[in-house]
C-alpha cells in the first residue's frame, strides 16, 4: 500500500552549505520556501510560471527554475542561491563584470542572470554573442536590450577561454 | 500566482505509483519534471487534489540500445538526451531538436515522458516521435503496450493514454546511415514554444528523396505527418518544382488555426517556408555526408 498523500511534509536539505529542516506545505515552490522560511530574498519571483528565470537557483549542482520545483522535491538535496555563490569563481567574476559595465538594467533579473550565465561560462567559455543570447533568453524579463549584460558575460567568457588556451 | 493547496506523495516503485493512482484516481496527477504541470498549478489552470511524484523511479530514467531500437526512458531529463552520444548517433533528429526545448534550467528538470504525456501541440518531442515513427511504451498495473506515435497524439493535450496508465518510454528505430534529418522551428524568442516547426526525415539517393517523413508542430492540435507533401517530394528527382509541389500539398495536409499573434494564413506561409528550408537541409546533408 502506498503512503498517504499529505499537504504538509517535513523536509531536510542543505542550503548554501548549511543543513535545514522544516515542515512545508506541499504546494510551496522552492523559491517561496527560500524567501519566506529562510529569509533568502536574493532569488526573485517574476512570472512564477517558468518564463522569466529570475528565480534561477542551483539544485544538486544544476540550474533550475525555483518556481517550477516544489520545496518538498528538494528534500535530501543541495540548494545554492545567489547568497551562497559569492565565492563561486564564475559567479564572482560575472558580478565584477556586471558591475564594471553597469549591466544591471532594472536589476530584478540579475541574480538569475548571474547563476544562468555562470553555467554557460563553466560549460562553454568559447560561446560567442549569439550563443550567449540563446543561453540567457530564458532569463529575459521585461526590460529590453540586455546588451551590457551580453557584454559582461562575453568578457568573462573571453577571460576563461584565454586562460584555457594560454 | 501560487499553486492551490495540494497533497503530495512520492512512491518508491512503479507498483506504488499504481497503488496511488488506484487510491486517488482522477483527482491525481503524475509529477515528472514538473516544467509544465507546476506552471499550470501556479497559474491555477490545473486543480489536482494529489500530486504523485514519480521522480524516485530511477528505473524509468536512461537511454538504452538493443534489438535495433533506441529506448528513451520516461524520466530521462531533456539535458541528458541533449548531451547523449547515443542520441546524436542513432537519432540525430532528436539531437537537433533538443536545444530548441525551452532553456537550460528547464531542460535540467523536464523529462522525455512528461513532454510526451502532456502532448503540447507546439512541443518538439512529440513531432520527433511522429517523424521517426516511434512507439510510445505505456504501462498499467498488469500490462504494457506499445502505441505508434501517430496514434498516440490524438488532439490538443489529448493522448491515447487510458486512466491509470503511465508513459514509461519511447522506442525509436535506430537511424540508418542513409537517413537524413532536419529539425527547424520559428519562435519569437529562443526557447519559446514554436509558432511553427518541422521535424523532417528522409533518405536521399541519386538526387531523389525516399521514405520522406515531414512532421509539423504548432500548426494544429497535434503533431501532423504531412502525407501529401511527403508523397510530392518522393514523386520525382529533387528540383525546385518538387519543392513547390510539396509546399502546395500542405494546403491539404495542414489546417492551422490562427492565435493571438499569427493568423492561420501566416502559419501556413511559415509552414511552406520551413518545408523549403528543411528540404534544402536534407539535400545538403546528403551531398556532404558527415
Amino acid at each position: 500500500m502506498t503512503a498517504e498523500a499529505r499537504e504538509r511534509i517535513e523536509i531536510a536539505l542543505n542550503v548554501n552549505g548549511s543543513g535545514v529542516r522544516r515542515t512545508v506545505p506541499a504546494r510551496q515552490h522552492l523559491v517561496d520556501f527560500l524567501r519566506e522560511a529562510l529569509g533568502l530574498t536574493g532569488s526573485h519571483l517574476g512570472c512564477e510560471h517558468g518564463v522569466c528565470g529570475a528565480c534561477t537557483v542551483r539544485l544538486n549542482g544544476e540550474i533550475v527554475r525555483g518556481c517550477l520545483v516544489l520545496a518538498v522535491q528538494a528534500d535530501g538535496g543541495e540548494v545554492q542561491t545567489i547568497e551562497g555563490l559569492a565565492g563561486d569563481a564564475h559567479v564572482g567574476a560575472l558580478q565584477h563584470a556586471f558591475h564594471e559595465r553597469n549591466a544591471a538594467q532594472c536589476g530584478y533579473c540579475t541574480p538569475g542572470m548571474l547563476i544562468a550565465a555562470a553555467e554557460l561560462v563553466g560549460r562553454n567559455p568559447a560561446a560567442d554573442r549569439a550563443a550567449i543570447r540563446a543561453h540567457i533568453a530564458g532569463n529575459y524579463c521585461r526590460c529590453t536590450g540586455y546588451h551590457a549584460i551580453v557584454d559582461a558575460i562575453a568578457a568573462v567568457c573571453r577571460e576563461r577561454s584565454d586562460a584555457r588556451s594560454a | 500566482m501560487k499553486a492551490p493547496p495540494v497533497a503530495y506523495v512520492k512512491p518508491a516503485s512503479l507498483a506504488e505509483v499504481f497503488d496511488a493512482l488506484d487510491r486517488y484516481g482522477e483527482d491525481a496527477r503524475l509529477l515528472a519534471g514538473g516544467q509544465s504541470l507546476l506552471a499550470a498549478l501556479n497559474l491555477r489552470l490545473a486543480p489536482p487534489a494529489v500530486l504523485i511524484d514519480i521522480n524516485g523511479l530511477d528505473e524509468l530514467a536512461g537511454i538504452t540500445l538493443g534489438g535495433g531500437v533506441l529506448r528513451i526512458g520516461a524520466l530521462t531529463r531533456h539535458r541528458t538526451v541533449e548531451h547523449s552520444p547515443d542520441i546524436a548517433r542513432h537519432a540525430p533528429l532528436i539531437a537537433q531538436a533538443m536545444p530548441h526545448i525551452a532553456h537550460p534550467a528547464i531542460r535540467n528538470r523536464g523529462t522525455f515522458g512528461g513532454s510526451i504525456a502532456f502532448a503540447d501541440p507546439a512541443a518538439e518531442l512529440p513531432a520527433c516521435c511522429v517523424a521517426l515513427d516511434a512507439s510510445i511504451v505505456v504501462a498499467s498495473r498488469h500490462a504494457e503496450r506499445r502505441i505508434p506515435a501517430h496514434a498516440f497524439f490524438r488532439g490538443l493535450y489529448e493522448t491515447a493514454l487510458e486512466p491509470r496508465e503511465i508513459v514509461i518510454a519511447g522506442e525509436f528505430p535506430i537511424a540508418q546511415p542513409t537517413l537524413r534529418s532536419a529539425f527547424l522551428e520559428l519562435a519569437r524568442r529562443h526557447g519559446d514554444y514554436a509558432i511553427a516547426g518541422i521535424a523532417a526525415h528522409a533518405r536521399y539517393e541519386d538526387k531523389r528523396f525516399h521514405d520522406v517523413r515531414l512532421a509539423f508542430f504548432g500548426l494544429g492540435p497535434a503533431p501532423r505527418l504531412a502525407t501529401g507533401a511527403c508523397a510530392a517530394l518522393e514523386s520525382e528527382s529533387y528540383s525546385d518544382t518538387v519543392v513547390r509541389a510539396a509546399q502546395a500539398a500542405l494546403e491539404h495536409d495542414l489546417a492551422p488555426e490562427g492565435d493571438l499573434y499569427q493568423t492561420a494564413a501566416t502559419k501556413m506561409h511559415l509552414a511552406r517556408v520551413l518545408t523549403a528550408r528543411a528540404i534544402a537541409k536534407l539535400a545538403a546533408h546528403a551531398e556532404s555526408p558527415l
